[in-house]
């Protein structure tokens, strides 16, 4: 079977689309799900201020859906972009453009929806600070949301970049492992720093005199949940931008992608993990506010061991890119 | 893209590097997050074994990253030994 290179690149954006799209979905329906669910629970609680926790729960909501959305314009623009005189390279970078945005969308759109739950149970057990905590979970919320903001930045520069002179081999396989390595690292990144968020907002409710404390530590925590996302960014830049030699060996095009692989899952763990830190911190500094120095000292050293299987995965994947 | 027998046993092992290191690092993250989750509850608890739990902590956590060691020591292997 021999594909020219206009109809395979049409296949690559039109696949590249529907995956954006379809796994872009799944991550902001579960966060805005349990979102939801919360707001249930808080509404049986306390009827009496329904609206309060219906607003505050269509605004979770709202920033949750966020993810989705650039899902959403990504696979417009791939279903629309125009591929006259596009080489084979441009297939590879439309796909990888695809997996990377609906990849990234997962992480960030369930963690969004953390914040969003527990700010609705918070206002119905402590309807006086409503307004602290609908702004502490749109800060937290925000914050989730870099995780697929970096996914779709890669994704916009793997569509309208020009890699047309470069060579095909082993370009093509360093152009989708650009797209894996961010796009999965964010699922991790994205999650982890909604946990970190959903512990504050319960924390505030619980404690409202402990808000200055418990938004530091939540801050600090997600800072440092992002990092495996950067990781991942990183890697992607590097893939991007590195010119390759032109190679036909299969094993040049395999050291690129698996590369991308190796940083993208690697990725996903301490991502995770770093934000289970971060929600045990910050919801004792709100219950225990005298200690919150030695909470956050002890949340930046676990996250710090929890990180360092993340570095393990980048120094592979940069032995991969640059020794091999 | 012609493959050869030798390139493609290459390929084969920068490809299982890569997946070893990559999915081997997810258990330790998750496993040491959730070992510092619990940390910070207990001294949250109790403040004034914050030295032993700290210690408690990072030998679990030492124990938990063996894993992602093992996986480190086969990409590497795959890399340059194999």
């Amino acid at each position: 079977m021999n594909i020219d290179a206009s109809t395979f690149v049409h296949l690559a954006a039109y696949t590249g689309g529907g995956i954006a799209m379809g796994l872009g979905a799944i991550g902001a329906a579960i966060g805005e799900g349990y979102t939801a669910g919360e707001a249930n629970s808080a509404v049986s609680r306390n009827p009496e201020i329904s609206g309060d926790i219906f607003k505050n729960m269509l605004v979770g909501q709202a920033v949750a859906e966020s993810a989705s959305i650039f899902a959403l314009v990504i696979a417009i623009l791939l279903l629309f972009l125009d591929l006259t005189g596009a080489v084979y390279l441009k297939g590879a970078a439309l796909l990888g453009a695809g997996m990377c945005m609906g990849l990234g969308a997962i992480g960030s759109g369930v963690g969004s929806g953390f914040p969003g739950g527990q700010a609705c149970l918070g206002i119905s057990r402590q309807p006086a600070v409503a307004t602290q905590l609908t702004t502490n979970m749109l800060i937290g919320s925000a914050v989730c949301q870099t995780p697929a903001i970096f996914s779709m930045v890669v994704a916009l520069m793997l569509m309208f970049m020009d890699f047309s002179n470069m060579p095909l081999y082993p370009t093509w396989a360093a152009l989708v492992g650009a797209g894996l390595s961010t796009g999965l690292a964010a699922i991790g990144s994205g999650y982890g720093g909604g946990m970190a968020a959903g512990a504050s907002c319960e924390g505030i409710a619980r404690q409202p005199r402990s808000v200055g404390n418990v938004t530091t530590t939540m801050l600090v925590g997600q800072a440092v949940a992002q990092t495996p996302a950067i990781f991942g960014l990183l890697v992607s830049f590097i893939l991007m931008f590195k010119a390759f030699p032109e190679s036909q060996a299969l094993s040049a095009s395999m050291a690129l992608l698996s590369a991308g692989l190796c940083m993208g899952f690697g990725g996903i763990g301490p991502g995770i993990g770093n934000g289970m830190a971060a929600e045990g911190a910050v919801r004792w500094v709100a219950r225990n506010t005298a200690h919150a120095g030695e909470l956050m000292r002890i949340m930046l050293v676990g996250q710090a061991v929890s990180q360092s299987t993340a570095i393990y995965a980048m120094v592979v994947s940069l032995v991969l890119i640059f020794v091999l | 893209m012609a493959i050869e027998g030798a390139d493609i046993v290459k390929a084969a092992a920068f490809l299982g590097a890569g997946i070893s290191m990559g999915l081997g690092a997810i258990g330790p993250g998750v496993g040491e997050g959730m070992v510092a989750a619990k940390a910070c509850e207990s001294i949250g608890k109790n403040p004034k074994e914050a030295g032993l739990l700290t210690r408690t902590m990072l030998v679990g956590q030492a124990v938990s990253e063996s894993t992602g060691i093992y996986s480190l020591v086969i990409a590497l292997l795959l890399l340059f030994v194999v």
